[in-house]
């Protein structure tokens, strides 16, 4: 079959099993829209705007597993697309964005709209290409997915020159159905004898705790994750990231980790003897205090990319692969071994655990007038009867959802974690709803937030995409507001907008619904009505308590024992229970 | 500690630039870098040395590798090898000096490879340190300029970085 260029990267995706490619047309790619056009296998997108393009094939690589796919104009069309790439660098999500270029001759030239998208993204993706000649176009592109979608999963980046998809240059085509880079050869199973070792340390542990992150999601896992939690009868916490990979609501689960974590779950990590981090790479916002960090455990961690492994943590027993075989060869030899977790030990490290639980640190007030944003989380946990997938946005909003939505199932939490990127819940919602047409989507957002890709709300009227957007709106900035109560003394240096819009009225104008309330009694028939509108996108704006403030918090350079509780009278404290 | 970082790395364009752009993003030092083609025209060979706990030199072999570009890499400290860099020096001479110099260049092995009637050029080749002492001994004053290679380096024996 000869090809010309274009048509050689839309077969591509084709042959790839591309269903959708969120876009936005300009000079550089208007050979390869032309070839769109006159295909109707893979649906494009448009959006509007390049970021929205990326959050949304992140949303739906999140969801789906499979790679998101992206094409953008050279230029500003390629800068606008590098918060996206950079979200889903951070997260370890795969995608492959494909990006116009100034024709190959000109590149250098400071031609229009040339930037050096290689050189610009290449701090933020597993890997990027510039195309150079069309006969290596079709293996570029294979390339491209392979090296997303194996190992530790990253966004890349093909960069084509106008002149590469030259209609009138045709070139024999075969989409290669294997491709082998020398180069690269990402781990899979462990080492049996690494695995033996943290086998035998595990069945010894006194105090013991599974640490669990995103890659337990990313290496489709949770099946051996939850097996390998019950045989051990061990508790478990998960990352932000991690949220779902472990049903939330079995009892063995402790909540969330780090600076917003459950008291429980930092206590017992502060405490244990062992800890088995499972796809998690030890961040900043769970550790805490580096020095402090799990003082008396010895670490066991289980992780595809070798430079997650001792990276900020020392750990004395790494195994470098996925998490699902690792995990089913532990099993294996946990089963075959003669001995046993010490029953005993783990008695009373659960009473000790249960005796942190009864601190019940996600209490809120319940009877306040104000609508509390926990409240609505609730409620909309309960409407959506636990099975929504949420997207969220960042701030204080993104706490509570993580908190208050037990998720029960992997690929339901939906959010940017290691980047923390505002703009991020919408369209990635949307890049959801597609994957999912016949499922609930919530976008759980802020005031804030919303503002930075309200613009999508377009693209889901054009593409027929209903989500449901709850905005927790405080009118503020709430999570910079929250650390300016904390640190600088309630100074609160423009956290506060004062010409927010009306979000009804902006919703109703994009050819949405859109509800306001007010009242605490509000929140759940509204949310009911909202979700009973199976093919409207309703954005349900909710004034919520101002002064809330997310809690345990962790305060930066503070260790796990020592986090911030709410107490009853609303106000805070420092409190240090050993 | 000094490590001296042994790349065997894709020849293509940006290679370089990620491995640059490794070290400047993560902060790592780099003290010296050098590539050239090898034998095989799809590879290149790049030396780098670099300074650091054992600590952050894992992390950088790691991240190194990391990179789709990286084929193999070694870090020649750990084993015994053979350091060597090629120095050139510009030499401001007088009358009184030049025999002073070529000594010293003698001393050191190096060879006078351009002579004018006020300067000498002298080349030098040996590991780094040694190549710090000669210019130790000579009169700072009278260099007019030093170029040097940075280091590149082998194993011994029969071991090698190689496909
Ligand atoms: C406002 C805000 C507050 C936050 N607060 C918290 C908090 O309180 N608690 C918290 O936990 N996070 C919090 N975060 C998120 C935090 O920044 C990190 O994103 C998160 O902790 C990282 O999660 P993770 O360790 O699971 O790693 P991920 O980023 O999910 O990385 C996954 C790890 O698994 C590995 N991996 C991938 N695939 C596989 C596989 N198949 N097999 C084996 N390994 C694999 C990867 O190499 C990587 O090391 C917050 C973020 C924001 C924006
Ligand atoms: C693009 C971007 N800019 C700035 C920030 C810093 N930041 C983190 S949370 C936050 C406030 C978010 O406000 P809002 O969306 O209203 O959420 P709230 O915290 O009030 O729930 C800001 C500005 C960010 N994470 N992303
Ligand atoms: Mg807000």
């Amino acid at each position: 079959m000869e090809l010309n260029g274009a048509q050689i990267v839309i077969q591509s995706l084709k042959d790839e099993g591309v269903e959708y490619i969120f876009g936005y047309p300009g000079g550089a790619v208007l050979h390869l829209y032309d070839a769109l056009f006159q295909q109707d296998e893979v649906k494009h997108i448009l959006v509007r705007h390049e970021q929205g393009a990326t959050h949304a094939a992140d949303g739906y690589a999140r969801a789906t597993g499979k790679p998101g796919v992206v094409l953008v104009t050279s230029g500003p069309g390629a800068t606008n697309a590098v918060t996206g790439i950079a979200t889903a660098y951070m997260d370890s999500i795969p995608m492959v964005v494909i990006s116009g270029q100034v024709p190959l001759p000109v590149i250098g030239s400071d031609a229009f709209q040339e930037v050096d998208m290689v050189g610009i993204t290449r701090p933020c993706v597993k890997h990027n290409f510039l195309v150079k000649d069309v006969n290596k176009l079709a293996e570029t592109i294979k390339k491209a997915f392979y090296v997303a979608t194996t190992g530790r999963p990253g966004p890349v980046v093909v960069d084509v020159p106008k002149d590469i998809t030259d209609p009138r240059i045709k070139v024999p085509y075969k989409y290669p159905k294997k491709v082998s880079i020398r180069s690269y050869n990402p781990a899979v199973s462990g080492h049996k004898g690494q695995i033996k070792k943290a086998v035998d340390l595990l069945l010894t542990a006194q105090k013991p705790i599974i640490y669990s992150g995103g890659g337990v999601v990313l290496g489709e896992a949770s099946k051996e994750l939850t097996e390998f939690a019950h045989t051990l009868g061990f508790p478990i916490t998960n990352t932000l990231m991690g949220l779902g990979a472990y049903p939330a609501t079995d009892k063995q689960f402790v909540g969330m980790l780090g600076m917003h974590g459950t008291y429980e779950a930092n206590m017992a990590m502060h405490d244990s003897d062992v800890i088995i981090a499972i796809g998690a790479r030890f961040d900043d916002r769970v550790t805490g205090k580096l020095d402090e960090f799990c003082p008396h455990a010895q670490i066991i961690h289980i992780d595809v990319d070798p430079a997650s492994i001792s990276k900020t943590v020392k750990v004395a027993i790494p195994i470098v692969g996925e998490v699902k075989p690792v995990l089913e060869q532990m099993l294996e030899m946990i089963r075959e071994s003669k001995k046993k977790p010490s029953k005993k030990a783990l008695e009373s490290w659960w009473k000790q655990i249960d005796q942190w639980r009864a601190v019940k640190c996600m209490e809120y007030d319940r009877s306040s007038q104000l609508i509390k944003p926990q409240y609505v989380i609730e409620q909309l946990y309960e409407v959506t009867k636990g099975e929504a997938y949420v997207t969220s946005d960042v701030g204080q909003h993104q706490m509570w959802a993580a908190q208050y939505y037990p998720f029960d199932k992997p690929r339901h939490w939906i959010n940017s974690g290691g980047l923390g990127t505002m703009g991020f819940g919408l369209p990635a919602a949307i890049g959801v709803k597609l994957a999912f047409p016949d499922s609930d989507v919530a976008c759980v957002t802020g005031d804030g937030s919303i503002q930075m890709c309200i613009q999508e709300l377009s693209t889901a009227l054009q593409y027929n995409a209903p989500v449901k957007i709850i905005n927790l709106n405080n009118s503020y900035l709430g999570m910079v507001r929250q650390w300016q109560e904390f640190s600088y003394e309630s100074r609160y240096s423009h956290s506060y907008m004062d010409t927010i819009p009306d979000f009804v009225k902006l919703t109703e104008a994009y050819g949405h619904v859109g509800m306001r309330i007010d009242k605490p009694e509000d929140v759940r028939p509204a949310l009911e009505e909202a979700f009973a509108m199976k093919d409207r996108t309703v954005f349900l704006d909710i004034l919520t308590d101002r002064t809330e403030n997310v809690y345990p918090m962790i305060e930066a350079g503070k260790a796990h024992n020592d986090m911030t509780l709410r107490v009853a009278d609303g106000t805070s404290t420092d409190r240090e229970l050993a | 500690m000094r490590h001296i970082i042994s790349i065997l790395i894709e020849n293509e364009s940006g290679a370089l630039s990620r491995v640059a752009g490794l070290f400047s993003a993560r902060g790592y030092n780099i003290e010296s870098l050098t590539v050239a083609p090898t034998e095989d025209p799809s590879l290149s060979r790049m030396t780098l040395v670099t300074r650091g706990s054992d600590d952050i030199i894992e992390q950088i072999t790691k991240q190194l590798n990391k990179l789709i570009d990286v084929v193999k890499l070694i870090d020649l400290v750990e084993s015994v090898h053979i350091e060597r860099e090629l120095m050139m020096v510009k030499i401001r001479t007088t009358e009184h000096t030049r025999e002073e110099i070529r000594g010293m260049a003698d001393i050191f092995r190096g060879k006078i490879i351009d002579v004018t009637p006020t300067t000498y050029v002298v080349e030098m080749t040996g590991p780094s340190s040694k190549l710090d002492a000669f210019i130790a001994a000579i009169d700072g004053d009278s260099i007019i300029e030093v170029v040097r290679s940075g280091p590149t380096g082998i194993s011994r024996g029969e071991k090698g970085l190689h496909l």
